[in-house]
């Protein structure tokens, strides 16, 4: 038997491939979930004083920093990884079905992860230049708050107000919206699927592992989803 | 019954094929599609025409050569069967059939609905086989094998090789037949001496011959006539990291 293969085509081979997705895939679904506890924090009643201490600390904390390089390095080789995997995977049928039902056994989603992985690589596109590099490279507006100890004033950027102003737009909105359904579909077979990749499936555990993959896909989605709808209302 | 077919007609691997009409009348509802079939080529030789070149063999679900997709899945509508396990009677009198043959890059098309399925003689050469020798027949007693462990492995190595897997997935992946044989040998004791190598290999094998990657999209399972489970596609993965990981 001959299995002299480099590494490098180990991680490139068919399953190669889908392990490198299977784990980015992953870390950015920690990642959400971190980010939506953030997140949440402008729902609160308070001016956005949360949020905005949230965001003054995540922005200079050398830590997150570190981890954020890394996750933007992720989403690229997520996408990169995952869009070679798909066009790899279409060539290998290069002629199709006249007359095909693959509906009868298999989910949209599933069919279709490189199309709902496009419109959230595009959405992540417009997301970052909407906040993040306004947080990080724009003019921000300060706000004062008083701290409820001593008293004493003291001045934040008021990252909120920034959210805010971009909420109030309608299309914004329904963009969001738009996006969040399909990282939801993406999300409801990507993270059962990135389970089985890395071999975790048999009749004891994979019944849990699907339903931890439904809610977290569909709960991340759903509550990131309602913070610009319920922000619109507020200002609207 | 009758009904109106529509089949491929292609001359050979190069030549442009095109689906083809033809009715057939007094179909008995007890006929497999397969002998529908030959009614259907019976007819058209009476007639001078060429008869639709299918791959059958054993008619009993057996042997996997009976590979046809049929109104847009493999092997037909019904659940956990073969071509020639389809029965006319899982049809409605008057309906359109349509019948194409398997499709993917590493089937190529012989001729009509004829497919060459020598790349998994090939995946199975490069790693699905044990070097060991395992006695004779008395032998067998000498290497007691857990009950749980001689389930899993009798149920994957259950699979006939028919290919059908690789035909209805939309990657045309193959990964549900090499995951069945990597883990019908990694289960038993016979199967250890070239384990690491076994799952290297064979996956190896599997992409030169073009077959996609999977990203468990479970079409395979739902339309394999012997229900191999993607548990074996986990094990398939597991056996792949453990032979990266650990050298
Ligand atoms: C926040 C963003 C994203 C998250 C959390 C995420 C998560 C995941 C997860 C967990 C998987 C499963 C891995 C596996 O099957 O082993 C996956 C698969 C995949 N992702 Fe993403 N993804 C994201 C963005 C993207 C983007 C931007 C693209 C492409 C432009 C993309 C394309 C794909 C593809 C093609 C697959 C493989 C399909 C499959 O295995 O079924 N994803 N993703
Ligand atoms: S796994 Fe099932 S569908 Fe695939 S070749 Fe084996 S028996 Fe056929
Ligand atoms: S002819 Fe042998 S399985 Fe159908």
């Amino acid at each position: 038997m001959q299995a002299d293969i480099s590494l490098g085509k180990r991680l490139t081979s068919s399953i190669g491939k889908k392990i490198v997705v299977a784990l980015t895939g992953l870390f950015l679904t920690l990642f959400l979930v971190v980010h939506l506890m953030g997140n949440l924090q402008l729902l609160k009643n308070d001016g956005g004083e949360a949020f905005n201490h949230y965001s003054e600390f995540m922005g200079h904390n050398p830590l997150i920093q570190t981890i954020s390089k890394v996750n933007f390095a992720f989403i690229l080789g997520h996408a990169i990884w995952g869009i070679f995997l798909a066009f790899k995977n279409r060539a290998a049928r290069p002629t199709r079905y006249a007359v095909n039902k693959p509906g009868a056994n298999s989910r949209w989603a599933s069919r279709n992860m490189a199309l709902l992985g496009t419109i959230v690589f595009v959405f992540i596109a417009i997301h970052l230049v909407n906040f993040y590099f306004t947080f990080h490279y724009g003019d921000i507006p300060t706000v004062d708050y008083r701290d409820a100890h001593s008293g004493e004033l003291f001045r934040v950027k008021d990252y909120a107000s920034v959210v805010q102003i971009g909420f109030q737009q309608l299309w914004i909105v329904a963009f969001y919206v738009v996006a969040m359904f399909a990282l939801a579909f993406h999300l409801s077979h990507g993270i059962q699927s990135a389970f089985q990749t890395l071999g975790a499936n048999n009749k004891e555990v994979s019944p849990t592992l699907k339903t931890i993959g439904y809610v977290l896909a569909y709960g991340l989605c759903a509550l990131f989803a309602i913070i610009p709808v319920i922000m619109y209302i507020q200002n609207s | 019954m009758k009904f109106n077919l529509k089949i491929w007609r292609q001359k050979d691997a190069n030549a442009q094929g095109k689906l083809v009409d033809y009715k057939i009348d007094n179909v008995s509802e007890d006929m497999s599609l397969l002998e529908m079939m030959d009614v259907l080529n019976d007819q058209l030789v009476r007639k001078g025409e060429e008869p639709v070149a299918f791959d059958h063999d054993c008619r009993e679900g057996i042997c996997g050569m009976c590979s046809m997709y049929i109104n847009g899945r493999a092997h037909g509508p019904v659940k956990a069967s073969t071509t020639c396990q389809l029965y006319m009677r899982n049809f409605t009198d008057g309906e359109t059939i349509t019948i194409e043959p398997f499709r993917a890059g590493a089937f190529p098309i012989v001729r009509d609905l004829a497919v060459t399925r020598s790349a998994f003689d090939r995946i199975i050469a490069a790693g699905g086989f044990v070097s060991v020798s395992t006695g004779q027949a008395q032998d067998a007693n000498n290497t007691p094998i857990g009950k749980e462990e001689a389930d899993k492995a009798m149920d994957a190595a259950a699979c006939i090789g028919c290919g059908a897997c690789a035909a209805a997935c939309p990657n045309a992946s193959a990964m549900l037949f090499v995951s069945a044989k990597v883990a019908h040998l990694s289960l038993l004791p016979q199967g250890q001496v070239e384990r690491k190598e076994r799952a290297l290999a064979m996956i190896n094998q599997m992409d030169e011959e073009g077959f996609g990657s999977c990203t468990n999209i479970g079409a395979c399972e739902a339309e394999c006539p012997k229900e191999i489970s993607l548990e074996n596609i986990a094990r398939l993965n597991r056996e792949y990291l453990w032979a990266t990981v650990a050298k």
